[in-house]
């Protein structure tokens, strides 16, 4: 198991080389480090010496890839891409395009990420699993179908709807949450009501129809006919036998996305003013702050390939005759 | 039977208590969704807002009004503006008396005030401070029993410690001298600040560009001994212009005449800064921690900042060592009317904290303003309808809705200017030939931006008729006013020239139709821009059909604001919309943006659209220097006839602002030089928190609806859940 | 003459259109891809979308043939600039595009939504709410006429609407009954009561329905705006029928783009094993490790870049904001396109274990021979899947990306910058919903009908679920 799980992260280490030497290569060639300063320098009155000492103070003086200018393996080192990218791999991102260390924004803002993402996945799970189950109870009736319908027909409406809506029916008609932002400890409740509510009935149509998709499957299996034969009421077959087994799907499913939680919700966050993750992705994307973006890009990919070792190890614990090759 | 009763009356206990906690904090004065802490409803607590992280907290660096909202209420310049009067007028802040200039001739004679300005070498002025003013609380003035400072050399572990700088226990403070205004403009000269004005100060100040150059030598020199950890002192290192007399007095001396330069003293470039802040915060680690003088300042103003987090909310609290200022005694005319006076003569500030929140949009910030949760606001043009209403006389009120909620409305047309430049270094639209210029003035009479005002700022803004806003000296209003080649007089009213007139100068620009006399084909021209957002979709459809009237093809190149600067910067745009924003109440501030030698392209300077004439720039030259009178208006008015007839820009529009505020909210009045108002507002926090209470019923109903929506859609599923029961038990 | 334009897009869509009519040819003579599509026809769900995609589909590919309109020398009407490029669709609804009226107004308004200073014979001017310029401008006084006028464009358009299903149907059923050798009575009958093959009767209900609903909005649109205006008053109803072709090419051409790198990369992994799956495996594993949304901006502000550097290369807006799109397409591609290559890995690494494909290698058969014979055709049907599978989802992604500004062109006719800049008129008093409401509508038909219709397709073609029901 140890050796196992030791091969699986020694794989993801070319991974991330590869992520980190493509956003490399997509960062500084789509915007030189000249254009940068400038943005960050502010509209009025920029003198290009302003713009070389800008570059100087971030390290973005140095040649992209060979540093002809210093002697020996320091031809390596001081370059952006020694710098800027290769750091990554210790965690170190360095400082943002406007100056904060992104290391520490990164840890204050990733908990009101997870206070949304955690309990919108909680709810979710067991908001979807009991409709699963009761459409599951009901399959080949009226209720099947409809229910079936209703699901696809929530699936139809875009995410972004259910946010405008939400926030203008709640917030703004009946006064019954903040609008927007976001608050510290037990008073951050009454700004996350709104945005988990939604999420969860965002994700309600999918997340019902896959489960279902995964109870019926199971229902279909010769253990559960045996069961039913043997006289166990249907309550008993689907919480006993058809929940128990299908959690194993359920929850490697869930494993899987775990890790991406601390990303959060790009929409949601910024929609409903919360100081994530997922905004601060937003607003690096908006001013441009490539020095933001690369570290989330990294840090997304990291948590990604976490995720996939999250999945590959549980799945061998919960199921041992999964080959560990 | 019995355990199930239990467990029912514990839920009702649960529900009983939540409700009970809603209604004690909506007795207390806040509704379910107000956004902050129930404790603070009757705090004297202003609640304003933040869309983006500002990027300096230095003064010497700061440079943009979203800074300035927090910097001058922590940093105090040696002059400000007075709040009520107008025209704007200087007033000392720092400074004990506004200065006056003394000019000096190259051999150091002293001239009269009224000598002609090419004689005069150097002005000087000399600038008595303010005794007794004290810094705010901070760990970088502490010191210990012996004198000594606590916090200027830190051990590392102790840095790893640090998040903010509260963490700091311990707090100093120390008087304000002359030193420290010396030591500020020292560090506008230094390279690595990148002081946005360094450039107009070296061509100023004596001796200002040759310390920059020295002290960069000396920090390179610094760098090279590879001891990172040490900072440049600046403190012995002097400026030839700058002089410190005394502990009270400092002496300023500048290249020539230049009037302008009292308004810079007025800006939070020319504040106090302690030398022990750059000692603190250069110390090894800080930075790295964001602890440095971009994010918690260190000023004697009124305020200082409490807490700094970019990421939620930033706050100013009223600074326990403010020396202390009275409201002012006196105001223009109709202040008495307008109850502006009633404080007069009370100290400074009134209220004792200003909570920023972080609100990176414009739709909850006004939805949170009209539940009471903001106490004042702009009108963005979408709520406009709902705010304003005009009369049938073409008055502006506010509509029904908003007096019954009490709010109030101020007006003011700003000094700044929205316009479309052409490039004039472009061969088509550009350069000097008869055509380009018939080519421009059509465009001129084509851009409706009277239409422009009415549908995207809901007729906030009074279309140009030349570069410089009402309220700065220069600028006439009246039928002396009015641009005649985009408009006609009428009534001694301006009114835009039928398009027809546009189409016969597109004729006689070669462009027929909008086609290429000699080719043929269709002219078309290229409109550079930054937009990309939802909004713009309906403004730049807007500038199509603009250019559709003269049959002219435009085509959008929607780009960053990176690449959009980049194409100002090489001269390769073509049309473009711009504005600019005064930094000081002088006509010099706006027509330097179509002076040759500020060419954008050529120079790098401001004058984006490289407009260059050689009869303007000589007015322009002979304009600046003057006192205003009315040889400045005669110039004035050359100058603008000028550029009316070339055309450079489309004269685009003057902006109006238009701001809200709640009944609560008091001593309002706008000034649009001064950034230091935060200290005369006043709150009645008692109102404030009545009002939000009435404002914000929770409406429950549908939580009651939508849960008997839900009950009744069981009670199927359970008689059917009954039905296979049975069947499958059977 | 019109001088005819084929933007990026375009050509690709012909190409699909190709591709598609050319694999109907090519499932039609085997059974086993026949078999399944015929389930999908005698579905009552799959023929009622089908009929319903149909009619966007249309939209779509009308709005597809773009031509420069024949230039008349001096016309500058101020209504269509010079050289600026039609699509087929724009010149049939012509009233629809050009009736611009200065800024909001209600869905079948008269008069303006929001004050304008309104000038008045004498010279003073008053504030109050405009009649619209075309939006019921044949009535003389809208508030005693609207009402009746508005009930009998209603009926005339239904009228028309059944009248001409009617037309339709007959026409249809005609058909139907010479091809099986019925009466028309009979044939009738039998379409009426259900007892088809293919569910004639949804099809035709569907089809008098949509046909009604055509008519009757033709008939109200050509007097009001039927769904309002936007803040610069164009037609909101015009703006959500152009949005269809963006949602279209988003939805199908995100897949196609890639799909012959996906197809190539997934089967050359699953067949050939070793080290070339391991290297496409490593290719696509990092790829996707890549948050697909900053993949997506760092390409967008990529593209941005070039434009500006070449902005000679485009004579025209929209051939501007076609590249944008053709360019949003591949980058949602390439970060899409490892899920079917991994499906398709899975199904080459079951093929190549078949006996069939074993005995060709044992015949020395070429690689290259062995995959387009035998591996591509059996994994076919994955790829249909995937395609019709994505296409909702992708429709639904064009919107989010909107909201970041890192979707189709702003200039662009998008559902996503329709709801994008709704946000702004929501937070308005009164409230401006229709731009929401109209994009939501068209949208969410849309992406209905495609899951519904991809459910039916998937359970057609995947016998494993198709036993579980």
């Amino acid at each position: 198991m140890t050796a196992y799980i030791i091969r699986r992260v020694l794989y993801s280490i070319p991974i991330l080389l590869g992520v980190n030497i493509l956003t490399f290569v997509l960062f500084f060639v789509v915007n030189s480090p000249d254009d940068m300063a400038r943005m960050h320098l502010g509209m009025k009155r920029v003198t290009p010496q302003a713009v070389e000492s800008w570059k100087q103070e971030r390290g973005y003086d140095q040649p992209l890839l060979f540093n002809t200018s210093v002697p020996g393996f320091a031809k390596l080192t001081h370059t952006i891409f020694f710098q800027k990218s290769l750091k990554l791999f210790q965690f170190e991102f360095g400082s943002s395009d406007s100056g904060r260390d992104i290391g520490y924004d990164i840890s204050q803002r990733m908990w009101p990420s997870l206070a949304i993402a955690v309990p919108v996945l909680l709810v979710g799970l067991l908001v979807n699993i009991s409709f699963a189950l009761l459409i599951a109870f009901f399959r080949a009736t009226y209720i099947d179908f409809w229910s079936v319908v209703l699901c696809v027909v929530m699936m139809s409406i875009s995410g972004l709807f259910y946010i405008i809506g939400g926030q203008y029916l709640v917030s703004k008609l009946l006064h019954l949450v903040p609008i927007s932002g976001y608050d510290t400890g037990l008073n951050a409740a009454k700004f996350l009501v709104l945005p988990v509510i939604i999420g969860v009935i965002g994700g309600i149509g999918a997340g019902t129809r896959w489960y279902r998709t995964l109870f019926l499957e199971e229902i279909n299996k010769d253990y559960v006919r045996t069961a039913r034969a043997k006289g166990l009421s249907e309550r008993v077959v689907l919480f006993r036998h058809v929940l128990k087994n299908a959690l194993i799907p359920i929850l490697t499913g869930v494993v899987v996305v775990l890790p991406l939680l601390f990303m959060g919700s790009l929409i949601t966050e910024s929609f409903f003013g919360i100081p994530g993750l997922g905004s601060y992705t937003i607003d690096a994307i908006n001013s441009q702050d490539f020095a933001i973006v690369r570290a989330m890009v990294f840090l997304g990919s990291v948590l990604y390939i976490l995720g996939l070792l999250l999945t590959d190890i549980s799945y061998t614990m919960v199921d041992p005759r999964v080959r560990l090759s | 039977m019995r355990s199930r009763h239990k467990a029912g009356s514990g839920t009702l206990r649960w529900m009983l208590l939540w409700v009970g906690a809603c209604l004690l904090a909506a007795c207390r004065g806040s509704g379910w969704n107000n956004p902050y802490p129930v404790s603070e409803s009757l705090a004297d607590t202003l609640y304003s807002s933040f869309s983006e992280r500002p990027k300096h907290l230095d003064p010497v660096r700061s440079y943009s009004e979203n800074e300035y909202a927090f910097i001058a209420q922590i940093y105090e310049p040696l002059l400000q503006y007075h709040f009520l009067k107008r025209p704007y007028e200087l007033v000392p802040l720092a400074a004990d008396r506004v200065p006056t200039a003394e000019y000096y001739d190259a051999q150091g004679n002293r001239l009269p005030v009224d000598v002609d300005s090419e004689q005069i070498a150097f002005s000087e002025y000399e600038i008595p401070i303010r005794p007794g003013m004290r810094y705010q609380p901070h760990p970088a003035l502490a010191k210990d029993d012996t004198g000594a400072y606590l916090y200027h050399h830190l051990d590392p572990a102790f840095v790893d410690e640090i998040n903010t700088l509260a963490d700091f226990s311990e707090t100093g403070t120390r008087e304000v001298t002359a030193d420290d205004f010396a030591y500020q403009i020292k560090r506008l000269a230094a390279p690595w600040l990148h002081s946005p004005i360094a450039g107009v100060m070296g061509e100023y100040i004596l001796g200002f560009t040759d310390f920059g150059k020295q002290i960069a030598a000396q920090n390179q020199a610094l760098q090279m001994e590879g001891d990172r950890v040490s900072y440049l002192d600046l403190r012995p290192f002097q400026i030839d212009g700058v002089e410190v007399i005394d502990r009270y007095r400092l002496r300023i001396r500048l290249h020539g005449k230049y009037p302008q330069f009292v308004y810079w003293l007025a800006m939070p470039f020319f504040s106090p800064m302690p030398w022990e802040a750059d000692a603190f915060y250069s110390q090894p680690g800080l930075e790295k921690r964001n602890i440095s003088l971009n994010w918690y300042p260190l000023g004697s103003g009124p305020f200082m900042l409490e807490e700094n987090n970019p990421n939620l909310r930033m706050v100013l609290a009223a600074n326990p060592n403010f020396h202390g200022e009275a409201y002012p005694h006196e105001g223009a005319a109709g202040d008495r009317e307008a109850g502006l006076l009633e404080d007069a003569g009370k100290p400074l500030p009134f209220i004792r904290k200003a909570a920023y929140s972080l609100e990176k949009e414009s739709i909850p910030y006004w939805n949170k303003f009209l539940q009471g949760y903001y106490d004042t606001s702009g009108i963005s043009s979408d709520s406009f309808d709902q705010a304003i209403q005009i009369s049938g006389q073409g008055e502006l009120g506010l509509t029904d809705a908003m007096v019954e909620k009490g709010i109030q409305l101020q007006t003011a047309v700003n000094s700044s200017i929205f316009y479309m430049g052409f490039n004039m270094s472009d061969p088509v639209i550009g350069g000097d030939s008869d055509s380009a210029r018939y080519l421009r003035q059509a465009v001129s009479i084509a851009m409706d931006f009277e239409e422009y005002i009415s549908i995207f700022a809901n007729g906030r803004g009074v279309a140009a008729q030349g570069p410089i806003p009402p309220g700065i000296f220069g600028s006439r209003s009246g039928p002396d006013g009015i641009n005649t080649v985009v408009y006609d007089v009428q009534n001694g009213r301006p009114r835009r020239k039928d398009i027809s007139v546009a189409r016969e100068l597109m004729r006689k620009a070669g462009y027929p139709s909008g086609r290429d006399q000699e080719t043929g084909k269709p002219l078309i021209l290229y409109y550079d821009t930054t937009a990309s957002g939802p909004d713009d979709k309906a403004r730049l459809n807007w500038m199509l059909k603009q250019f559709e009237k003269l049959g002219v093809q435009l085509v959008i190149r929607a780009s960053d604001y990176n690449r959009f600067q980049d194409k100002m910067r090489n001269g390769t745009g073509q049309i473009f919309m711009w504005g600019w924003n005064a930094d000081y109440p002088d006509p010099e501030n706006f027509f330097f943006l179509l002076y040759g030698p500020n060419g954008k392209a050529r120079f790098g300077g401001e004058n984006a659209s490289n407009y260059s004439n050689p009869e303007f720039d000589r007015l322009f030259e002979r304009m600046k220097n003057m006192e205003n009178g009315p040889d400045r208006q005669l110039i004035i008015d050359q100058m603008v006839e000028i550029l009316r007839h070339d055309a450079p820009w489309a004269w685009g529009f003057f902006p109006k602002s238009f701001a809200l505020y709640h009944a609560w909210y008091m001593n309002v009045k706008p000034n649009l030089m001064a950034n230091n108002t935060l200290k005369y507002k006043r709150l009645d926090p008692v109102l404030r928190s009545r009002l939000r209470a009435r404002w914000n019923p929770p409406v429950i109903w549908p939580l009651g609806v939508v849960g008997v929506i839900l009950v009744i859609s069981i009670v199927p599923a359970v008689l059917l859940y009954r039905r296979r029961e049975r069947s499958a038990a059977r | 003459m019109p001088q005819f334009v084929v933007l990026w897009t375009d050509a690709l869509i012909l190409l699909l259109v190709v591709l598609a009519l050319g694999f109907a040819r090519y499932a039609a003579g085997r059974p086993h891809l026949r078999g399944p599509w015929r389930r999908v026809v005698r579905s009552r769900v799959g023929m009622g979308t089908l009929v319903v995609l149909g009619f966007y589909l249309v939209v779509g590919l009308l709005d597809s043939v773009h031509f420069y309109p024949p230039a008349s020398d001096d016309d500058i009407s101020g209504q269509s600039a010079p050289g600026e490029v039609m699509s087929l669709f724009d010149s049939l609804v012509p009233e629809l595009r050009m009736r611009r009226e200065t800024t909001y107004s209600a869905p079948l308004a008269t008069h303006l939504y929001a004050k304008e200073t309104i000038e008045l014979g004498d010279g003073t001017a008053t504030r109050g709410f405009a009649r619209l310029k075309f939006g019921g401008a044949h009535l003389t006084d809208p508030a005693v006429e609207k009402t009746g006028d508005l009930i009998r464009l209603s009926l005339s358009g239904l009228l028309k609407g059944v009248a001409f299903s009617l037309v339709v149907g007959n026409l249809i059923l005609m058909f139907l009954a010479v091809r099986a050798g019925n009466s028309f009575g009979t044939q009738a009958k039998h379409v009426l009561s259900g007892r088809t093959e293919v569910p004639w009767r949804v099809v035709l209900s569907t089809l008098g329905l949509m046909f009604v609903l055509i008519f009757w909005s033709a008939e109200l649109a050509s007097k009001y705006h039927l769904l309002g205006t936007d803040k610069v008053g164009e037609d909101v109803f015009y703006q959500s029928l152009k949005s269809i072709r963006t949602g279209l090419v988003i939805g199908t051409l995100t897949t196609l783009v890639m799909l012959p790198v996906a197809v190539l990369l997934g089967i050359m992994a699953g067949y050939f094993r070793g080290w070339v799956d391991d290297v496409i495996q490593y290719v696509y594993t990092t790829l996707n490790s890549i948050p697909g949304v900053l993949l997506i901006a760092a390409a967008i502000l990529m593209l941005q870049i070039y434009m500006s550097n070449h902005e000679n290369e485009f004579n025209s807006l929209v051939e501007r904001a076609d590249l944008r799109l053709l360019f949003l397409c591949i980058i949602l591609g390439i970060t899409s396109w490892t899920g079917l290559c991994r499906l398709l890995r899975g199904e080459a690494l079951k093929l190549r274990e078949m006996e069939y494909v074993q005995a060709a290698t044992a015949f020395g058969v070429g690689h290259l021979r062995i995959i387009v014979r035998h591996i591509l055709p059996n994994v076919l049907h994955i790829v249909l899947i995937a395609v019709v599978l994505d296409f909702s989802g992708l429709v639904l992604a064009e919107a989010v990306l909107s909201y970041v500004n890192i979707g189709v062109d702003p200039t662009m006719d998008s559902w996503g910058n329709m709801i994008n800049s709704a946000r702004l008129e929501m937070a308005r008093e009164p409230v401006v919903w229709w731009s929401l409401a109209a994009a939501m509508l068209f949208m969410f038909t849309l992406v209905l009908c495609a899951n519904l219709f991809s459910d039916v397709v998937r359970d057609a073609f995947d016998p494993r679920l198709r036993d579980s029901r």
